[in-house]
């Protein structure tokens, strides 16, 4: 096990056998959860992410690789045994019971007894804004309050975990965002950890300390969201989070952790953290739109990439514009905070090096 | 402003259809007719099972219930339902189990077998079971009915039981195991609750069948007689409108369950 972890997967595979072979729903899956962290699973769905939290939750027994919780190895525990929580993507409240008993469920289960149980329900239905919606039933309940109340019964008997399968899905986009900021602050009140699946990266990074990047059953990349945004590790990644422009070329310089890159003919200064590329390999570029700088006269300002450009359309979209610039190298989005000046059709491109990533294809 | 519309002369949109009103009644009538005229004659002052209707009596229901042997058949035929529901029903769920949570060989196979002694003939069934009986050297009672009421109340039970069960959603068992349950708390607290309904149902029905079923009692029967088989017996010898009396009965007692079941369905499904 890896000291201090609350939770630690090592090397977890899951398969499923299908007429056409095996699956591996999860391959390999290393992860470490520190205590108090607010741990995404990032994913679009048959990445893996669900499946590595039924794993933490029980639900599932891998066929290789151990899971430890809280320093315990619970590999092979059942989900009763072990003392983690979960909020169900579909709330999963139990529809023959009202909020109340739903909620005390978990302690009526470890046999509390009634007073102490009536005490922690009433002190939980105030702390979720359920007060005096104890004695419904969940179907009368709105989207929003049923979360509430998955929330609360997942929360009530303390475990020291709480895994969360996409909670906000089935919520509307208003609430949405309201909600996402009290699960933000819930998990900052209680000093839980949390371990949440999402597909929504908008979602994972906003909210996340850490986010682990699944596809295709493997983790690709974890780190914290700006790592995740500023520095991908891989074409994949720098795809699947933000806007990016891609670039295509070939090493010409390596000088440690920068390197320049020849493209269409034009050579380009980029970085690439944590590797130093090899003369003469075929690598991708990655520029987000909002670190390239327009202007209208050739900046005397040193940048590292300098490239003429020529504004062949601009979109608005409200507080940012969306501009497509013609340049040597290829067409390459741009965007910028709106204004009211006209843009002049001449522009001149700047962007330093740091700002560009260097992908092995 | 107002609402009405321009035009003041209103178009009549609904076509009647009275052609389809006069066919509902003829079928009603086919349908119910008959119970219809049972119920009549268990209130005629004559002594002959038939019509004309001669006035008002309820002299055969005095002697109905006066009737000793009427009595003890009726006992029986309870007793049997009961115990026949029971069996069925107890069996009935642990298939319904079987069949929702595992894939094993030969699974649809196994559903088909489960369903075939409501699709057999009840002869069929009957003297199947009597071959089967006799060739173990079991005595014919009312405990080999019971075996043979419940082997096709199986199935009636088991229905409901395996529509309701197929409706859970698996999250319910798996936040109850998530939130500390053990599998039988799972049971106890989840799923029962959920499909207690199905099962009323499914054991309702399957004690009204057993109630007023004849043809594979006739096989099984020993010497004590059920409910349905007494009057089978009598309509042989003598027919008065006692045997409409008991109909009656039978048929409200019948009614009033299969009433019961729907609503106990309805009550937690709706």
């Amino acid at each position: 096990m890896r000291d201090g972890s609350v939770v630690y997967l090592e090397g977890v595979s899951k398969i499923y056998p299908t007429a056409a072979g095996e699956i591996f729903a999860a391959r390999d899956v290393t992860i470490d959860v520190q205590p108090g962290e607010f741990y995404s699973l990032l994913g679009s769905s048959g990445s893996g992410k669900t499946t590595t939290l039924r794993l933490i939750g029980g639900f599932e027994i891998p066929e290789y690789g151990r899971v430890w919780i809280g320093g315990e190895e619970v590999t092979e525990q059942p989900p009763y045994r072990r003392n983690v929580h979960t909020v169900f993507q579909s709330y999963a409240l139990f529809p023959h019971l009202t909020v109340a008993e739903n909620i005390a469920y978990p302690l009526r289960i470890a046999k509390t007894n009634r007073a102490e149980v009536a005490e922690r329900v009433e002190e939980s239905l105030r702390m979720f804004q359920l007060k005096g919606m104890g004695d419904r039933r969940p179907s009368q309940l709105s989207g929003g309050q049923q979360q509430r109340v998955a929330l609360a019964r997942a929360l009530i008997s303390r475990p020291k975990v709480l895994l969360l399968d996409e909670p906000l899905s089935a919520l509307d986009a208003k609430i949405r965002e309201e909600v996402r900021q009290e699960l933000r602050d819930l998990q900052k009140q209680t000093n839980l950890t949390f371990i949440y699946v999402t597909h929504d990266q908008e979602e994972a990074l906003a909210l996340s300390d850490r986010i682990a990047v699944m596809h295709n059953g493997q983790v690709q990349q974890i780190g914290t969201p700006k790592q995740i945004y500023d520095r991908p590790t891989s074409l994949f990644v720098a795809q699947f989070i933000g806007k990016a422009n891609f670039l295509k070329g070939t090493v010409l310089e390596a000088n440690g952790e920068t390197a320049a890159v020849e493209v269409s003919g034009t050579k380009i200064w980029a970085a690439s953290p944590g590797r130093s590329p090899t003369i003469g390999d075929a690598v991708t570029l990655m520029v987000r739109p909002e670190r390239l700088c327009l202007s209208e006269t050739a900046k005397t300002a040193k940048a590292d990439n300098q490239l003429s450009g020529k504004v062949a359309s601009v979109t608005y979209v409200g507080q940012l514009v969306e501009l497509k610039v013609e340049t040597p190298i290829g067409l390459l989005t741009v965007t910028q905070l709106s204004s009211t000046a006209d843009l002049s059709p001449e522009q001149s491109l700047s962007w330093n090096a740091n700002e560009c990533i260097l992908l092995p294809d | 402003m107002t609402n009405a519309p321009s035009s003041t002369e209103k178009r009549h949109t609904q076509q009647q259809p009275w052609l389809l009103t006069l066919w509902t009644i003829l079928v009603y009538a086919f349908l119910y007719l008959p119970i219809a005229t049972l119920i009549f004659i268990s209130f005629n002052d004559s002594a002959i099972l038939s019509l004309p209707f001669k006035g008002f009596t309820i002299n055969w229901y005095e002697m109905a219930f006066g009737d000793r042997s009427l009595r003890l058949s009726l006992w029986n035929s309870l007793q049997v339902a009961a115990m026949a529901t029971l069996l069925a029903t107890g069996f009935g769920l642990l298939a319904a189990f079987a069949i929702y949570r595992y894939q094993f060989f030969g699974k649809t196979s196994f559903r088909i077998a489960l369903n075939l002694p409501i699709l057999l003939p009840g002869v069929v069934t009957g003297v199947a079971m009597l071959a089967y009986f006799s060739s173990l050297g079991l005595e014919l009672s009312l405990w080999t009915v019971i075996l043979g009421h419940a082997v096709f109340g199986l199935p009636v039970a088991l229905g409901p039981i395996l529509t309701r069960l197929s409706q859970f959603p698996r999250s319910l068992e798996e936040a109850a195991y998530d939130l500390g349950a053990k599998p039988a708390q799972v049971f106890r607290g989840v799923i029962f609750p959920y499909i207690r309904s199905a099962i009323v149902s499914g054991a309702l029905l399957a004690f009204t069948l057993s109630f007023d079923e004849v043809v594979v009692t006739i096989f099984l029967t020993g010497r004590d007689n059920t409910l349905p088989m007494e009057i089978w017996g009598r309509l042989r010898t003598d027919i008065t409108p006692e045997i409409a009396a008991v109909a009656t009965l039978v048929l409200i007692a019948s009614t009033g369950i299969v009433l019961l079941s729907q609503w106990v369905v309805g009550r937690d499904e709706g």
